[in-house]
């Protein structure tokens, strides 16, 4: 399938990304190149398959519904690019 | 001491032979000197392991039994969490983040004595085969420096290789560990999925993840996934009780053990070197006293596909978290906070990663999901269930790990699909959830190493150890080191 100027900014939108003009390309061929080789998938018979399964089947036990201590808020912050004493600080949204 | 493996190197500890810091300070130095030619390590923390020998030394001086790896120092994948050491999964976007918490798996090493030097190159985000896609530097095969390492646990095979470590965690999520351990001629373990605790572990590919062992040898391995197995009530998906004991060995070497051998696997894209080697090595196992039975492995041509499409959508829900706020790099260039999202995500992430994450939009997206997302997942039931067919014929299948030995540095870099296509023999077993391992089997026509894989049902980790241990007790190809790297 052909991977078109439409398609690739949809997918930039989906992803939150902003490619540069010079990586569109290159990500537009690679992805046509390999979303060609997935197209294989379309030959086969998969009819056998019931909906919803689940392909691990991992059975877990439900943990006790316990309060525990979370993580210090200012340790948390520390990771932050920018925050203050108490949150994230990002750029204003609202006038 | 460098001569000793990691079984030995805790014995001579515990006998007083060595002490915890004298094998630490050896180790430190090695890695200085080696990692300039092979670039496996992005951080060493020689401080914080000194502390921690000392630390050691005292329980063990104390009368404490720790374990049968206690004092042995180890370096770990850079996509799981340590606190106090930074934690980058080889991108620019984690560049400097400092997990607050420990991983499970870091608390049980510690808590077994095991002494945490540094953290490994990788792919970033584990998305790769050869170690080339970290924002800081491709690592290089200690064989010959100018070939990859493999990939994306490529640091944590090298380093082994290369003799800065007796042992190193890596992650597998496709054949991130199996393959760099074929490339670097070291035995590694990919786990069932459910015995190990993802609890820390970067996510890529949630459902496909594990982390795993290795070592030069499959009995050095066998004896720290013992450690790092079993239950955590933080990881739901973590599902085994109690941690494997491999003490139990076969009473009567391989015989009676039936291994499958998947000939159509041999037949084109595999080059002769490997081919060969692994043939042989099914030699081997077969005048060792196993039944060696040749079949057909179906679903090949749909493996790589399907594990493509449900990594990448994975991927693209799991790694939507990096947004420039909560940790990590955030763009100078960004004014809005849109932009703030975008800039920083597209500043940060390398090209693979992007590609991977458009992918699984793509996949996952409206008019595309069930030609795509959900034919891949039902894909993946054909091949789960195509599996469990053929262990009640076998006890193991034998099978080579990579179709090739490692290539140049950048030689496969630009052609994505011919990346992913070396992935042909290792992703269908993370798709079923079952464990395999990797061992060294012989060399090519280069003087490279090839490995083989064993696969296993489901919790068959004993079985498989068992029968790599016999095939290792009659080989030495696990012994032989990179000589000029050293």
């Amino acid at each position: 399938m052909v991977i078109d100027e439409k398609l690739i900014k949809y997918l930039e939108d989906l992803s939150f990304i902003i490619l540069s003009n010079e990586e569109r390309g290159r990500i537009c061929a690679d992805l046509e190149n390999i979303i060609a080789g997935m197209e294989l998938l379309s030959k086969l018979d998969t009819s056998s398959i019931p909906k919803q399964d689940l392909s691990l089947n991992l059975k877990t036990d439900l943990r006790k519904d316990e309060v525990t201590p979370s993580f210090p808020r200012n340790e948390i912050l520390k990771n932050a690019p920018k925050a203050n004493a108490e949150t994230f600080v990002v750029p204003k949204t609202v006038e | 001491m460098f001569e000793l493996n990691a079984l030995e190197l805790s014995q001579a500890i515990r006998e007083k032979k060595l002490t915890v810091v004298e094998v630490v300070s050896a180790y430190l130095d090695a890695v200085k000197k080696i990692d300039e030619k092979i670039n496996a390590f992005l951080c060493i923390n020689a401080e914080y392991a000194l502390s921690k020998a000392r630390e050691i030394q005292k329980k063990l001086d104390a009368g404490e039994e720790l374990s049968k790896l206690a004092g042995v120092p180890i370096a770990i994948k850079d996509n799981i969490s340590t606190k106090g050491f930074k934690t980058t999964c080889a991108s620019k976007i984690l560049d400097g983040f400092e997990p607050i918490y420990d991983a499970t798996v870091i608390e049980k090493l510690e808590a077994a004595g095991l002494i945490i030097i540094g953290k490994l190159n990788m792919d970033e985000f584990a998305m790769g085969g050869s170690s080339e896609t970290g924002a800081f530097g491709a690592v290089r095969n200690p064989w010959d420096i100018s070939r990859v390492a493999g990939g994306s646990s490529g640091g944590s095979a090298a380093a082994v290789a290369a003799g800065a470590l007796p042992l190193s965690l890596g992650t597998d999520t496709g054949g991130s560990i199996r393959q760099p351990c074929a490339f670097c001629g070291v035995s590694g373990i990919k786990p069932t999925y459910g015995a190990i605790s993802r609890y820390g572990l970067v996510a890529y590919a949630s459902s496909l993840d594990q982390i795993g062992p290795i070592g030069r040898s499959i009995e050095e391995c066998a004896a720290l996934l013992e450690i790092i197995s079993g239950e955590d009530n933080k990881d739901a998906t973590c599902v085994m009780q109690k941690p494997f004991a491999f003490t139990e060995r076969f009473k009567n070497k391989l015989n009676g053990i039936k291994i499958g051998l998947p000939t159509n696997y041999f037949e084109k894209g595999i080059d002769n070197g490997v081919k060969n080697a692994v043939l042989a090595a099914a030699k081997t196992f077969k005048e060792a006293g196993a039944s060696v039975i040749e079949f057909n492995m179906p679903f090949t041509e749909y493996m790589v596909p399907s594990y493509y499409i449900i990594a990448s959508a994975e991927a693209s829900s799991n790694l939507s978290r990096y947004d420039g706020v909560k940790y990590g790099y955030r763009s100078k260039n960004a004014v809005t906070l849109n932009e703030v999202y975008r800039m920083s995500r597209n500043e940060g992430f390398g090209l693979e990663v992007k590609r991977r994450i458009m992918l699984g939009s793509f996949v996952l997206s409206s008019g595309y999901y069930d030609a795509y997302y959900k034919k891949a997942s039902d894909a993946r039931s054909l091949i789960k269930s195509a599996y469990e067919k053929l262990f009640e014929q076998f006890d193991m299948i034998l099978s080579p790990v990579a179709p090739t030995t490692a290539y140049k540095l950048g030689e496969n870099i630009d052609d994505p699909m011919k990346m992913y296509m070396g992935d042909i023999y290792t992703v269908s077993i993370n798709l079923a959830g079952l464990p395999a391992l990797s061992i060294p089997c012989g060399f090519d026509e280069q003087g490279l190493p090839v490995g083989l894989q064993l696969t296993g049902n489901a919790y068959s980790e004993a079985t498989l150890i068992n029968a790599a241990r016999e095939y290792q007790s009659i080989t030495d190809w696990h012994t032989k080191k990179p000589g000029d790297v050293i």
